[in-house]
């Protein structure tokens, strides 16, 4: 006889209501093998892995120790010894907090922790740091002493250089404490749970397919040994799309004509203006009847086969003997409109 | 107020280092930087190493 089960927590069974979709959608995301797991893959064994749990345990500590500061007052933990020991318990719980943080950040970044759908997952990693960041700083506010108003002091000039200044003031103690005391607390706590519900929900990243070459280190090969290697990217920290060779067409060289020299002529230092000598005229120049003015056709006649020669040398980058003999006056310059 | 010496004094609690005096800081070229930080950023260092280098202790597998 199976276990009974309660209505919705079976895929399908939930009563048409907001609550019993929300219980379902629930249940289906986070069955409680996942919620709350009793083992882990075997690549979990391994110190690294420690630090996230260490980060929330020293959230912990500075969670309890705030709760008991915002009892007892600041009188007491300027002024008791008891006082005086919960306050540094407060700060040096945050210290640890950021170490376990950072190191933190740095396995899951150096993993590239944001492999196989979990990009949620470092983004609210990332987003738990900032606001951490902002918490402690209120905190440095809120000491009530020399520091803070050190602190405070020169902060309100990079504040208000951002222009949040006018509503988040930084020599304002009250504001800066409620904001230390009770919203950033509240948003660390809200993404640091999402954090943690998604790494319950995609699982701990595993560590990059071996390659072959780490393998043969090893002694080992993946020949006949069920082994997946996996390619070897570049960089350990890049995604294996960004680790990619560039696209063969990016990869090739400047056509032809780019990698040409310059002419010869742009090539030499600017002259002065000179006067042009008149051009004769054979005709009236031949306008369209409609559309834009056509400039003359430029006088100078070539015989095809000079033409031809010409071209040839052009192509390689070469001026032509006749370019050569010509005044260079001539040969870039356009000839004047006649109207 | 003489409840917590800073140093010198009987209290075990007291601090070992002497915390009401000027901050050391460390000049190199444009960057400055406090020796305490320093120190953090070093020992989160040692932390990352030790963390990828020392073995992980084994359990016996479980059984389901």
């Amino acid at each position: 006889m199976s276990p009974p089960v309660a209505a919705g927590l079976d895929p399908g069974t939930a009563p048409d209501t907001w609550t019993g979709k929300f219980r379902e959608r629930s249940v289906k995301a986070f069955p409680p093998d996942r919620l709350l797991p009793d083992s882990q893959p075997a690549y979990v064994a391994s110190w690294i892995y420690v630090f996230g749990a260490l980060t929330i345990g020293a959230f912990i500590v500075v969670m309890l120790s705030g709760a008991v500061l915002a009892v007892e007052g600041p009188a007491w933990w300027h002024k008791s010894n008891v006082g005086l020991f919960v306050n540094s318990t407060h700060m040096w719980g945050t210290e640890f907090f950021f170490m376990f943080m950072v190191v933190h950040l740095w396995a899951k970044f150096f993993m590239a922790a944001w492999r196989g759908r979990r990009k949620a997952t470092w983004i609210t990693g990332v987003i738990a740091f900032m606001v951490s960041i902002g918490t402690a700083f209120t905190g440095y506010l809120s000491q009530l002493n020399f520091d803070s108003e050190w602190i405070g002091t020169q902060a309100k000039d990079g504040i208000n250089s951002t222009g949040a200044g006018a509503f988040w003031n930084v020599l304002n103690f009250g504001q800066m404490f409620m904001w230390h005391i009770v919203l950033l607390p509240l948003l660390v706590v809200i993404i640091i749970g999402l954090h943690v519900l998604l790494v319950r929900r995609r699982g701990v990243v595993p560590p990059f397919a071996p390659t072959e070459r780490q393998l043969a280190r090893a002694g080992l090969s993946s020949a006949g040994s069920g082994i997946v290697t996996g390619t070897a990217p570049t960089s350990p920290y890049l995604p294996q799309d960004l680790a990619q060779p560039l696209p063969q067409d990016l990869a090739q060289p400047l056509p032809q004509d780019l990698a040409q020299p310059l002419p010869q002529d742009l090539a030499q230092p600017l002259r002065q203006a000179e006067p042009e000598p008149p051009q004769p005229v054979s005709g009236p120049p031949v306008q369209p009847v409609s559309g834009p003015p056509v400039p003359p056709v430029p006088q100078a006649q070539e015989p095809p086969a000079q033409k031809d020669q010409q071209g040839q040398k052009d192509q390689q980058g070469q001026p032509s003997d006749e370019q050569q003999d010509q005044p260079k006056d001539q040969m870039w310059t356009l000839p004047e409109d006649p109207s | 107020m003489n409840h917590m010496p800073i140093s010198g004094g009987t209290n075990l609690l007291g601090a070992v280092v002497h915390l009401g005096g000027v901050g050391k800081y460390i000049h190199w070229g444009f960057v400055q930087i406090s020796l305490a930080n320093v120190i953090i950023i070093a020992v989160m260092i040692v932390l990352f190493v030790l963390a990828i280098v020392l073995p992980f202790p084994k359990h016996g597998t479980r059984q389901k």
